[in-house]
């Protein structure tokens, strides 16, 4: 127990220290990876621990990103405020994708390919709307003043983008320690047997989808704000999903730390072979590829879900040499 | 007092009536084994009682209020608790941890759902094995700790479905103590159970099946002279 609390120090100055010694590139991997840690810890909600697989994530990040973006340059709207906005309108969203989908109780695959249909319907209703400006995206007006959520040089988004991962990753603790971690959990792991325990699966799964819905959308703010841009194409394509998905399957679904732990392994691995191979589109999703094919092979639990399997074995066979010193001494 | 009340309560599948035109009840405070041989609607029928399907006709009664339709969560809340024929374990999960989604019906903390589910594994004798998870238990235990999990949402009603099968000689002893404990406790129970000395032993009534309908409803003994029911379970070759 205390080792853990240690090992999460430490992450946490190495974390806050970090733009003291990076170079300004690797400093955009750091914002990218915590982005992207972010929102899979949002994904986590619903996914990891209800077990409900979204591939549509990105219908939020886009939703997050476009109504700061629209509400700063049609109303002038501070994007500080703009993002809560974002985060309702997300989590309304997300209220009625889940109502659609679990009313007529969708699972599996099922669920999975809804979401991913509900994210694509949204990019093609966004791409062909006047409003939204098509394909040209919007741009936001240069003015640099973290009052409008803009910053001199990338570490204040850097700690931006920190704190919104931490605070983020200590709702998730909570909520798995509560009953309604336990619910969901529950859920996945039977739904029937969790029925038969007054688990009111409906509700909770509905909680899970708004809030994760709407969680999701605060990096879409975030990455508008970082870019200065949205477009169709970079808020709600679908590899945007697949990079929300990506980190928290590769550190341990339904794990508090699993999400950030992948994010570290993925997020820089996808980064890095799309700068390599610039000139060709896609390499980090064929990296993302050869990823998930090694830890459903390797790790299906993920890395962290492995340590935790380690870690009870290793407590199992301490208890066992225990029992068998005291029956010897007994 | 009347606990559960059924009415002429019927459950067909496409034309299958499973459960024919079933009435009786349940007191509180009573033991009532179901019996019959397979196939005989017990399962559906408890099924259709704890919410997993619902009744094509007739009333369910709960404490006088009708439960019939009511999804099996608030049946639940309503304070019917149950255990499957087919362990359904949550296998990812610690004992400690199965059992505290059921303290978690009535309790809101996680600190008292964890409490109530230590002293249900203490209970029913898993307690030292808190930490284990579930999937890594031989089948016997699993069963255990299911009934564990059900007494942790703390029902008023208690329906086990088999709980002996697949148990030996030993565990069935140890089951039968349980349940008796169980009892004492307070809580109603009725089960299913094809092992004859634990349904003779355990029952203060016994309700027997056959192809839906109830054949018999009395007390061991009188059931046991049934000739309805000599018939139905040895073809009247006696």
């Amino acid at each position: 127990m205390k080792k853990k609390w240690v090992l999460i120090g430490l992450l946490l100055v190495f974390l806050f220290t970090f733009p003291l010694y990076s170079t300004n590139y690797l400093l955009h991997i750091g914002i990218i990876t915590l982005m992207f840690a972010f929102a899979s810890q949002a994904w986590n909600i619903i996914s990891g621990y209800s077990g409900q697989f979204s591939f549509g994530h990105a219908a939020f990040f886009g939703v997050g990103a476009y109504t700061s973006t629209v509400l700063l340059v049609e109303y002038n709207v501070n994007p500080w405020i703009g993002m809560f906005i974002g985060a309702i309108i997300a989590a309304a969203i997300a209220f009625v994708l889940g109502f659609l989908t679990f009313r007529y109780k969708l699972k599996g695959a099922y669920f999975s390919l809804t979401t991913l249909a509900f994210a694509e319907i949204l990019r093609v209703f966004v791409k062909n709307t006047d409003f939204f400006r098509k394909t040209m995206g919007i741009m936001i007006p240069l003015d640099i003043n973290p009052f409008w959520y803009q910053f001199q040089t990338r570490v204040g988004y850097y700690y931006t983008i920190l704190i919104l991962t931490i605070i983020i990753t200590v709702i998730v603790y909570l909520i798995s320690r509560s009953r309604l971690g336990f619910n969901l959990i529950a859920i996945r792991e039977n739904e029937d047997a969790a029925q038969s325990l007054g688990v009111r699966t409906f509700k909770n799964k509905m909680i899970a989808i708004t809030l994760s819905g709407g969680l999701t959308a605060f990096a879409g703010t975030f990455y508008a704000q970082y870019l200065l841009f949205v477009k169709p194409e970079t808020v709600f394509a679908s590899d945007i999903s697949v990079s929300i998905l990506m980190p928290a399957i590769v550190g341990g679904v339904g794990t508090v730390a699993g999400p950030i732990v992948g994010s570290f392994i993925v997020t820089p691995l996808g980064e890095l072979t799309s700068q390599m191979f610039s000139n060709l589109a896609g390499t980090n999703l064929i990296a993302y590829g050869v990823i998930i094919i090694i830890i459903i092979l390797f790790m299906p639990e993920g890395v962290v879900g492995r340590y935790h399997d380690w870690v009870n074995r290793r407590k199992k066979g301490n208890k066992e040499t225990q029992e068998q010193k005291e029956s010897v001494t007994s | 007092m009347t606990l559960l009340k059924l009415e002429h309560v019927t459950k067909r599948f496409a034309g299958l009536v499973a459960v024919n035109d079933v009435s009786f009840s349940v007191d509180k405070g009573e033991i009532v084994g179901i019996i019959g041989p397979n196939g005989a609607g017990k399962t559906t029928l408890f099924h259709t009682i704890s919410g997993y399907h619902v009744a094509d006709e007739g009333v369910i009664e709960y404490k006088r209020k009708n439960i019939r339709g009511l999804k099996p969560e608030i049946i639940c809340e309503h304070g019917i608790a149950r255990t499957f024929q087919i362990v359904q374990p949550f296998g990812n999960l610690t004992l400690l941890e199965n059992v505290i989604v059921g303290a978690f019906n009535r309790h809101k903390k996680y600190s008292e759902a964890k409490a109530v589910a230590m002293e249900m594994l203490e209970f029913v004798g898993m307690k030292k094995r808190a930490d284990v998870r579930m999937k890594d238990l031989t089948f016997p235990e699993q069963k255990k700790v299911e009934l564990a999990r059900a007494l942790a949402t703390e029902p008023e009603l208690l329906f086990l479905d088999e709980i002996m099968s697949g148990l030996n000689p030993t565990e069935v002893q140890e089951m039968i103590e349980i349940i008796k404990e169980i009892r004492d406790r307070g809580i109603t129970i009725m089960f299913i159970e094809h092992l004859m000395a634990a349904v003779m032993s355990l029952s203060e009534r016994i309700i027997v099946m056959h192809h839906g309908e109830v054949l018999a409803i009395g007390k061991p003994e009188e059931v046991k002279e049934n000739p309805a029911v000599i018939e139905a379970y040895l073809g009247g070759a006696v």
